[in-house]
């Protein structure tokens, strides 16, 4: 008994995290799933009742719009906060002596919860008292920049939040890939007299492919489950102007009391996320058993 | 090569050095650029957080203020209104406090010990497991939040902050098991055979060799916990009710509470209280702190 109880000690140890990740992972994402398919309003409802809510879902203007947003938000933020973090990479790679101090002012924002950073630029952005005033002031009588209230830009808003908290962090990314480019290969392209933008475009960032996959990835996930940052800077409105599918979800299951469409539009995101990290994860895992 | 320049080596290499130094001096201010892009929220929340209302409505968003006031911060302590109650932050402070530290203690101490077994005891299906656990930190949480707060009614925890403290640590241990693992990965397999053949058990491995080894990794993993979890909204929002919620929810109330005057300066001071633990282990910690993103985004 004892030496059996040896033996096993590492699977015993192991065991109820295991069991608590297959009953609250997996058990809750099958339970969420099986909600999904069935006629459950307020109170769940266990018969399956075929593809209902998820026609309900892709009937509804609101979760069109909510989607739409994604579309419009994750495109801008990947791509602004990846172009914005590069460039800030290569610049400071340039052997700045304040690199470290100027490293940490451009990383601070991803310390900070998604509701402040909300809370802050709701009021840069305040038409009456923020930047509008601000630029008025200077005597650019006729300048506006109401985006915050605006239903066609709102969303845009919530990108320059966005992009302002990640992309220090995909710098940082970058930067720590710059750094591990072989140096010789660029001593010698140097000594070749190749211009240094063309060492940057032809060698290094071509080398750094899987570090740009890293921070798709890192910045897609962010994307999708934004929704702190929703909420405190535009609260999803004007309206639903601002919903994601995050908002969406979260006002079914807690303010109109839909568990059904709660769940079919969390299966959603689930399969959005699922898309994109499984192969990520699957190659990530494959290539460190090779 | 400039055209004019005189066919002298000493003109030549001057300004070549002129050039430098002006390409130098404007790649800087780019930089510099950049950091005041990155730091002007931050100062507009303490200039604005410091200002009167009536200065506010007045002055311009970045001025300094004139007057500095601490009436802000004190309203945003002690008195802000989240909803009916008015008794500021203060209370939200101490329920993310006594929330955070329980919930990353136990939430590190299983990773620890999760990452130990895999990365040594490996045994049939580890890596099953580990794939299995790396996944769920990926998941959107939207995905167990109805399930999860029928369970925690269940459970009698519904609202409280034990429950909440129970998710922070069922949805953390993926990556703190992640952290551990690839850190106790690089630990030769040799020392453990060599410590077996001494006869040592699985404890006394753990404890005497890779607890004393483990003070970075452990740095990392508290750090980005606590930071995860100071920081979360979405399962405060959703699990907790008045009187049991983090900060981050109780922030969100105040700014987005619609009796009265709107007080920015109150708002302003609220959010960098809110803000304050967690920027202060970045200060402090930051080194440790980019090693925890990396290590999430970028596993090796």
């Amino acid at each position: 008994m004892v030496d059996w109880f040896q033996r096993h000690i590492p699977k015993i140890v192991l065991a109820p995290s295991f069991a608590a990740v297959l009953l609250f992972v997996y058990g809750f994402i099958g339970w969420t799933a099986w909600v999904s398919f069935t006629r459950s309003r307020l109170l769940p409802k266990y018969d399956i009742a075929g593809f209902i809510q998820y026609k309900r879902l892709f009937a509804s203007p609101r979760w069109e719009t909510a989607l739409n947003n994604l579309f419009i938000f994750g495109f801008l933020f990947i791509v602004i906060a990846m172009i914005l973090g590069l460039l800030i990479a290569i610049l400071l790679d340039q052997k700045i002596r304040t690199e470290g101090v100027l490293r940490t002012i451009y990383l601070y924002p991803m310390a900070l919860s998604m509701i402040v950073t909300g809370t802050a630029w709701k009021w840069i952005m305040n038409p009456g008292l923020g930047i509008e005033a601000l630029v008025r002031g200077w005597g650019f009588e006729s300048f506006s920049f109401d985006w915050v209230i605006d239903p066609k830009m709102a969303i845009y808003a919530v990108v320059i939040a966005g992009v302002w908290q990640a992309s220090g962090f995909v710098m940082a990314l970058f930067l720590a890939g710059l750094r591990s480019v072989d140096g010789e290969i660029i001593k010698a392209a140097q000594v070749d007299g190749i211009p240094t933008w063309r060492i940057y475009s032809a060698i290094i960032i071509p080398s750094m492919a899987p570090i740009f996959l890293s921070a798709f990835i890192v910045l897609a996930h962010l994307a999708i489950k934004s929704f702190d940052l929703v909420i405190a800077l535009t609260g999803g409105g004007p309206g639903y102007a601002t919903d994601l599918p995050a908002t969406y979800m979260y006002t079914m299951a807690f303010s109109r009391g839909d568990i059904g469409q709660a769940a079919s539009s969390a299966m959603i995101m689930m399969a959005v996320v699922f898309t994109i990290v499984v192969p990520y994860l699957y190659s990530e895992l494959r290539a460190k058993h090779d | 090569m400039t055209n004019f320049a005189p066919a002298s080596t000493f003109n030549a290499g001057s300004a070549g050095k002129w050039r430098r130094a002006i390409l130098r001096l404007i790649l800087l201010s780019v930089l510099v650029i950049f950091a005041l892009f990155y730091l002007m929220p931050l100062f507009v929340m303490v200039t604005t957080s410091l200002k009167s209302l009536e200065e506010i409505r007045t002055g311009s968003l970045v001025a300094l203020p004139r007057e500095v006031t601490f009436e802000a911060w004190r309203t945003a302590w002690s008195s802000a209104c989240t909803g009916i109650q008015c008794e500021g932050l203060r209370p939200y402070f101490w329920n993310s406090v006594q929330l955070a530290i329980p919930a990353v203690l136990i939430s590190t101490l299983l990773g620890a010990i999760n990452g130990y077994v895999i990365a040594q005891w490996k045994f049939r299906g580890a890596n099953l497991i580990f794939s299995l656990m790396l996944f769920g930190c990926f998941i959107p949480f939207q995905v167990v939040l109805l399930p999860m707060a029928r369970t925690l009614g269940l459970m009698g925890l519904a609202g409280s902050i034990p429950g909440l403290i129970f998710v922070h640590v069922v949805y953390g241990i993926g990556f703190t098991t992640l952290f551990f693992r690839n850190y106790y990965v690089s630990v030769p397999s040799e020392l453990v055979k060599a410590a077996k053949v001494d006869g040592a058990g699985f404890f006394r491995i753990f404890w005497s060799i890779f607890l004393p080894l483990s003070l970075p990794i452990i740095v990392v993993t508290v750090i980005w916990q606590f930071t995860q979890i100071w920081n979360d909204f979405l399962f405060g929002v959703s699990f907790s009710q008045a009187g049991t919620q983090p900060i981050t929810v109780a922030l969100n109330n105040i700014v987005n509470s619609t009796t009265g005057v709107k007080e920015y300066n109150v708002d302003m001071a609220a959010a960098i209280i809110a803000a304050l633990p967690t920027l202060l282990v970045y200060v402090v910690a930051g080194k440790y702190f980019i090693r925890g993103l990396t290590a999430g985004s970028v596993k090796g």
